[in-house]
């Protein structure tokens, strides 16, 4: 039996893509600046990434409201029930076509790999590669704010950071093709609306 | 009088000590009438980029030979050249940045150190010493902040002078271990390039010349020192006259930019010092522009300037850095981010610091790209593990 559930809010769909468009930006900014890529010249790049982190930045906020002020943060909060079963799934029953094992609901959009994926996400990476990109973007206030760091130092922990959200948006963007069919999970975060399984066979 | 003369016709004596010629006086073939010290006088008046580029441009012995920022140039230049002197704009003489008190020139650089720590240089407050800062505050940009996050770390005139000489020619190398050749009738040779410039010359060697040099940059806290004749030399290597001191762990040293002069000069090679040659005089004073004898002119300079010396004379390469501060061009052909944060760009041989674009460490990219990697390999195996067993599951339906 499938059933068509509303999954993700219109201000989520909003926040999700904003906030990819903005990684990827900075992504690719980011490595010019690092000298990996050379897609543009160096001012260029430099004044986009600015642009892009303040835009992360507010967009940041204002998602940490709206999750404080609806309650969806709960969403997040890790679990390790059935995180087992999720990770035989991925490694097992999804080749064999059988339902995931936890039912998606508006209550609970995430499953327990996603949880704690997403939870290192917001509460380590997000703070991570903010703070040290303002401390980048601001260096020569640094020794006026008693802040005490090299400007390598600052280079080299926000290149770390950088390496990590590469490796999970290509994670990422590849388990979203493991919905129902292998667009169903990106239709539903363009239109919010997603077919489960209901019931167990 | 050379400074304050306006009418042109105060001319020095080349060898009169300073002195102009007060008789008719002969130079080769060139006549040196008397000057009309009492017309000059009735003539005095403020000091102008020609007054004081009658020795400025010319110094090191003819135009931009020693300088590669000042030369005849400057006195037409136009806003594309030097946008303060700019003749047909700012029009300013040498005198609006130098400032002067009772005679007293601002600007000095051997002993001082930078201004790091003064936005404006008060007479008297830092040595007197001016600086762009002066009339421009440390934080002169107004569009783009992170120009202003440079000035502490790069001096204005590294962004700012993107190339040297860029209308007349600058002396870039002189070799004078080829000097005293004749031609095969005992005559001296002088070789000019098209332009005009001496190229060759029996008295002084060879000579190269350069138009839209790129200057050479290294961290400077405004103090150089030079080597002194009782200084022992290392003629393993080029010896550089001028030791420009700093570094990027000083915090009040900036990148500059120099002119590298490049040479070969007589050396002692036994007490590993430079010598002064004689090169001025008259036969039998060991003057070289006049026996053509390295050994007795380094002997007869020496000996003047009381200083020990072997007897033997070699050459050894060396180099002069020259800290330069005009020609600044328009804001629009300052150096652009890419001139430094590359690889293999202007900034290449300073190392010490990290400059984003040029600088990384390899561990961490290596690993970087590793994860990455990694990543894309599993979800390649995942996927076609995905499209094998559904096909397979089709096939067994
Ligand atoms: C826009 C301002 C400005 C103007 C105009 C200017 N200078 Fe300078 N000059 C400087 C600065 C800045 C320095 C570096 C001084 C320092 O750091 O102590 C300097 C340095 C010098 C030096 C020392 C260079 C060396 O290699 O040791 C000389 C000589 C000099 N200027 C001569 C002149 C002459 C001659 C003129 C006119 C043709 C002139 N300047 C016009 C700003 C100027
Ligand atoms: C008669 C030739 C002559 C004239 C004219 C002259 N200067 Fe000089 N100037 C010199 C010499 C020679 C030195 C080098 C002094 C030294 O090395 O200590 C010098 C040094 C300087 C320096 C200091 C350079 C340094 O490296 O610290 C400045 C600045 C300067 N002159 C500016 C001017 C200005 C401005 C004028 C015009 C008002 C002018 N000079 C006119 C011969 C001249
Ligand atoms: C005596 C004061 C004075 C000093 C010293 C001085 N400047 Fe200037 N500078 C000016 C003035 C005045 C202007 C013209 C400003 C305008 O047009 O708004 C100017 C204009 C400029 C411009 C803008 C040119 C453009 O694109 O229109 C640059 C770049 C510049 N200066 C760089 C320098 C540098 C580099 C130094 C040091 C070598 C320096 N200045 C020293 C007074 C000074
Ligand atoms: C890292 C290189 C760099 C350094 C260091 C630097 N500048 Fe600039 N500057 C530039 C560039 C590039 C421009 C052209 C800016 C533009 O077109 O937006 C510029 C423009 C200017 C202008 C024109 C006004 C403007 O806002 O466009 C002035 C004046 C100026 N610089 C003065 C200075 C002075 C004085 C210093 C030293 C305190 C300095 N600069 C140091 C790169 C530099
Ligand atoms: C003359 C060479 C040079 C030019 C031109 C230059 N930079 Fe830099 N830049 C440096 C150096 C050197 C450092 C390291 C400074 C330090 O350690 O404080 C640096 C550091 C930086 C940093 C990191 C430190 C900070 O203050 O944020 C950024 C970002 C940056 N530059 C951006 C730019 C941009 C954008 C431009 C062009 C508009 C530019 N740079 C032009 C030499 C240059």
């Amino acid at each position: 039996m499938k059933e068509k559930i509303y999954l993700y809010t219109g201000f989520e769909r909003f926040w999700h893509w904003t906030q990819a468009m903005l990684i990827t930006g900075l992504l690719v900014t980011g490595f010019e600046i690092h000298g990996t890529v050379d897609l543009m010249d160096f001012g260029t790049a430099v004044k986009y990434h600015e642009m892009l982190a303040w835009g992360l930045t507010g967009l940041t906020v204002f998602a940490i409201f709206w999750h404080f002020t609806t309650g969806e943060w709960k969403q997040y909060r890790p679990t390790l029930e059935k995180m087992g079963d999720m990770v035989c799934y991925y490694t097992g029953g999804l080749f064999r076509g059988a339902p995931p094992p936890v039912k998606k609901t508006p209550e609970k959009k995430l499953n327990p790999l996603q949880r704690i994926t997403y939870f290192i996400l917001k509460v380590l990476l997000f703070p991570f590669q903010l703070l040290s990109g303002f401390l980048y973007m601001y260096y020569n206030s640094l020794p006026a704010w008693g802040i005490d760091i090299s400007l390598e130092t600052l280079g080299l922990l926000h290149t770390a950071g950088a390496f990590a959200f590469l490796a999970f948006m290509v994670v990422h963007v590849y388990l979203s093709t493991t919905g129902e069919t292998v667009t169903s999970h990106l239709r539903a975060m363009i239109t919010g609306w997603e077919s489960v399984e209901t019931g167990r066979q | 009088m050379v400074c304050h003369d306006t009418t042109g016709t105060y001319k020095k004596f080349p060898a009169g000590c300073g002195h102009p010629a007060y008789e008719e006086k002969k130079m080769g073939k060139k006549v040196f009438i008397p000057v009309d010290l009492r017309n000059v006088a009735r003539h005095v008046g403020r000091t102008s980029r020609k007054t004081c580029g009658t020795c400025h441009f010319y110094g090191g012995g003819g135009d931009g030979v020693k300088h590669g920022d000042l030369d005849s140039s400057l006195l037409t230049a136009d806003k594309n050249l030097d946008v303060h002197m700019d003749a047909g704009g700012l029009n300013f003489g040498c005198t609006r940045c130098h400032t002067t008190m009772a005679h007293r020139i601002a600007g000095r650089f051997y002993s001082s150190p930078s201004t790091d720590r003064y936005r404006l240089a008060l007479p008297d407050d830092d040595g007197s010493r001016i600086a762009c800062e002066s009339c421009h505050s440390r934080r002169p940009h107004r569009t783009n902040r992170k120009l202003n996050d440079h000035t502490d770390r790069i001096a204005c005139e590294t962004c700012h002078i993107p190339a040297l000489a860029r209308v007349n020619p600058t002396k870039m190398w002189w070799d004078w271990s080829k000097a005293g050749r004749f031609d095969e009738n005992g005559r001296m040779i002088v070789k000019k390039d098209d332009k005009g410039r001496i190229i060759y010359h029996t008295k002084k060697g060879e000579m190269r010349w350069a138009t839209n040099v790129m200057p050479e940059y290294e961290w400077f806290n405004g103090v150089i020192t030079h080597v002194l004749l009782s200084d022992r030399i290392d003629d393993s290597r080029p010896v550089r006259l001028t030791q420009i001191h700093g570094s990027c762990s000083d915090p009040a040293s900036r990148i500059y930019p120099f002119k590298k002069f490049r040479g070969k000069q007589p050396y002692d090679p036994v007490n590993k010092t430079m010598v002064v040659p004689r090169l001025f005089g008259k036969k039998g004073t060991g003057a070289y522009w006049a026996e053509f004898d390295w050994l007795k002119s380094v002997k007869a300079g020496m000996d003047a300037a009381g200083a020990p010396f072997s007897g033997k004379v070699g050459f050894v390469e060396t180099e002069y850095l020259r800290p330069v501060a005009h020609m600044v061009a328009p804001g629009k052909d300052a150096l652009s981010c890419d001139e430094c944060h590359v690889e293999k760009g202007r900034l290449e041989k300073l190392r010490g610091f990290y400059m984003p674009g040029r600088d990384r460490n390899r561990v961490l990219d290596t690993t970087g790209w590793a994860v990455v990697g990694i990543a894309l390999m599993g979800i390649l195996i995942h996927g076609l593990m995905r499209i094998i067993t559904r096909s397979e599951g089709r096939r067994r339906k």
